[in-house]
């Protein structure tokens, strides 16, 4: 059923010419399974099909937290070619989570500022100042590949994951309890079963189209050259966008640095142009020599056009199908939200799915990854979809609105917040979500510090003596955080016999080196955040008691009863 | 609730309403329209406020009215 899959594409227009000198693609080799001798159709309870970052991502996920998967893949390598390059700090937040974030953060080149240009003019410049007090940067840039490799390195590490490259889905029949699945290799066709079938096949997923489901949305009707330089050239590494430059009259165009003395360069073209003619080397090199200047030195390493698209899925799950990554939410690359919310949806479904399959929690509490993430992926395309119409105005007064925001912004301050050229990543709340318990309920909560649904932010602490970070304590399962200044010992075994799959962290045992945890999360004595296995905070209590947290934890949960509270 | 003033607010309206259309007297259609976008600009980040911004639009959108 599913036609032959050609190479990753975003978009039926994506053309790509390989030339590329700083990066080899590694080829991981096909392997014979166990499964394609079986007489009968082998059943897991886990098969994930793609191993791009949300697929590999997944497979990480559910390790963590115990739960073994296959990954199969149709394909023999990472990401080819100019594709997403700006992870966001939630991202290398899982990623440290997994494992894989310090070989990337390494690798990747952190940057913190750039600067708006309008014709000849430079507007403004900005400096996005750290935070100070977390592990992982702002955001770094690093191009696809390496962050997809580093993946798959860390995957090697898990017993838990079976990762089957050159295995491609073909078929499916998700009509019956269990999922049945045919695969192809080079070695012909066999047959599998699964619980569940977590689908990340990509942008163009087949296997969407093929069980006859839709991702609805808009393409935006632009066209645009990416297109991946080495330069030695002396240019800051920071993030220059050009409105309308002279260099490339009425577009726009986008510098910023990757690893390796590799440019990302993103030329706008307009509807018209035609991508064939655009993706050959000589009507690419005059471009950027207008640009950086005929004296500049640079290398093509990679030139892809792409057309972009915001649109998602009306429902991520499907029986026991379950969509992840592009295949369930498409955006288009201004704000870097594509891989990045991807990923933050993977997290979400993971340790739901987890607990469903361990019995520990109720099948209905998958739905809640449906609710919780079509938030999410709403929010990352109003937030693409905003900065798509301001980089290319619909119509003839937006673009006059677009002008004079940018000619304002050189004198006063009040229109650089106007001017949007993508937004950067940040995760998204689930204050509304019927999983979290909020503070108002029952006035069980306290309001200083991190409210419910939102994300935990990290804090440089010494634990045990060590150097740590607050965020290493949390996440794989559900924690309570608290302090336990005047709370009794029988309360305390109480609310450490409610369940093995919560943990309780007494706040005065983690050494507060630079006043951060008290400063974000200020818990008092006998007060306490209970946070789920996600990094994200389930409920808040004032004064701990064992049936507040233990309604709280049911919610998260997803069990019925649990509703009920109001 | 409204929060956008609908009453009478210029401390001198005739005086306002001169200045507006004296400024644009010796522009074409096409600089007309970018100072308004200007003027539109400059006026909504002082108001600032959301809602007011909103009700505004709404009723300046209402062109059969
Ligand atoms: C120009 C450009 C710039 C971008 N910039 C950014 C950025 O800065 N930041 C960001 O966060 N995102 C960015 N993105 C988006 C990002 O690349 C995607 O969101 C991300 O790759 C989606 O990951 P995925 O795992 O869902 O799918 P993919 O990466 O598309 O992976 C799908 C995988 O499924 C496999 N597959 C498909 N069909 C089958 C089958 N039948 N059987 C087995 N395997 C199959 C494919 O081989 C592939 O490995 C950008 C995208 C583009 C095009």
């Amino acid at each position: 059923m599913v036609s032959p899959c050609t190479i990753r594409a975003d978009c039926p227009q994506t053309v790509a010419e390989k030339m590329q000198k700083t990066y080899s693609n590694p080829i991981y080799p096909y392997r014979k399974s166990a499964d394609q001798e079986a007489q009968q159709p082998v059943h897991h309870p886990v098969i994930i099909i793609g191993a791009g970052p949300c697929g590999m991502a997944a497979a990480l996920d559910l390790a963590k937290q115990g739960q073994a998967s296959i990954i199969l893949d149709d394909n023999n390598t990472v990401s080819v070619g100019s594709r997403a390059i700006c992870f966001s700090k939630r991202t290398l937040e899982i990623m440290d989570r997994y494992g894989c974030a310090q070989p990337m953060v390494e690798k990747g080149v952190t940057w913190q500022k750039g600067k708006v240009f309008f014709k000849q003019e430079k507007v403004y410049e900005f400096d996005l100042l750290p935070e100070s007090g977390h592990k992982l940067p702002a955001f770094i840039n690093l191009q696809q590949y390496y962050f997809e490799e580093y993946m798959v390195n860390q995957i090697a590490k898990e017993p838990l994951i079976d990762l089957r490259w050159m295995h491609k889905l073909v078929e499916l029949d998700s009509s019956s309890e269990d999922n049945q699945l045919k695969v192809e290799t080079e070695e012909g066709v066999y047959a599998l079963s699964c619980d569940y079938l977590l689908v990340a096949d990509g942008a163009n997923s087949k296997i969407r189209t093929e069980l006859g489901l839709e991702s609805k949305g808009q393409v935006f009707q632009d066209r645009f050259l990416i297109a991946d330089v080495v330069m030695k050239a002396d240019f800051p590494t920071e993030r220059w966008f050009w409105f309308d430059p002279e260099f490339h009259p009425n577009q726009s165009v986008l510098l910023h640095k990757q690893a390796d003395d590799v440019w990302r360069i993103d030329f706008q073209l307009g509807w018209d142009a035609d991508p064939e003619e655009e993706k050959q080397e000589a009507k690419i090199r005059p471009r950027i020599e207008a640009m950086l200047g005929k004296d500049v030195e640079f290398e093509l390493e990679w030139a892809s056009v792409y057309t972009f698209q915001c649109r998602k899925m009306d429902d991520f799950i499907h029986n026991r199908v379950i969509f992840m990554g592009d295949a369930a939410h498409q955006v288009s690359p201004f704000g870097a939200r594509g891989a990045n919310g991807g990923v933050q949806s993977v997290e979400n479904l993971s340790w739901k799915l987890a607990r469903v399959l361990k019995g520990q929690a109720p099948a209905t509490l998958i739905e809640s990854y449906n609710e919780e993430r079509q938030h999410g992926a709403a929010e990352n395309i109003l937030n693409s979809t905003r900065a798509t119409d301001f980089i290319t105005p619909k119509n003839d007064i937006s673009r006059v609105f677009r002008d004079e925001t940018l000619r304002l912004a050189k004198h006063y301050p009040f229109a650089r917040s106007l001017v949007n050229s993508g937004r950067l990543s940040m995760p998204c709340d689930y204050q509304h979500s019927s999983l979290i318990t909020k503070s108002s309920a029952l006035n069980t909560g306290f309001d200083a510090g991190i409210a419910p649904g939102f994300v935990c932010l990290d804090a440089p602490i010494r634990i045990n003596g060590k150097d740590s970070w607050l965020l290493e304590q949390l996440g794989n399962r559900f924690v309570l955080l608290y302090n336990g200044e005047g709370i009794d010992n029988d309360e305390l075994k109480a609310l450490a016999a409610i369940s093995d799959d919560l943990v309780l962290l007494d706040s005065r045992e983690l050494e507060d080196k630079e006043g951060m945890l008290a400063e974000r999360y200020c818990i008092s004595g006998g007060q306490g955040y209970l946070i789920r296995p996600d990094q994200y905070v389930a409920a808040k209590f004032k004064q701990l008691n064992r049936e507040q947290v233990n309604n709280a934890l049911q919610r998260a949960l997803g069990y019925q009863s649990a509703q009920e509270n109001p | 609730m409204s929060k956008l003033i609908t009453e009478n607010h210029f401390s001198d309206a005739d005086a306002f309403y001169a200045a507006l259309t004296d400024v644009h007297r010796e522009l074409s259609t096409a600089d007309s329209e970018r100072l308004n976008a200007r003027l539109i600009l400059l006026l909504a980040n002082h108001i600032g406020d959301k809602q007011v911004l909103l009700e505004a639009l709404d009723i300046a959108a209402q062109l059969e009215q």
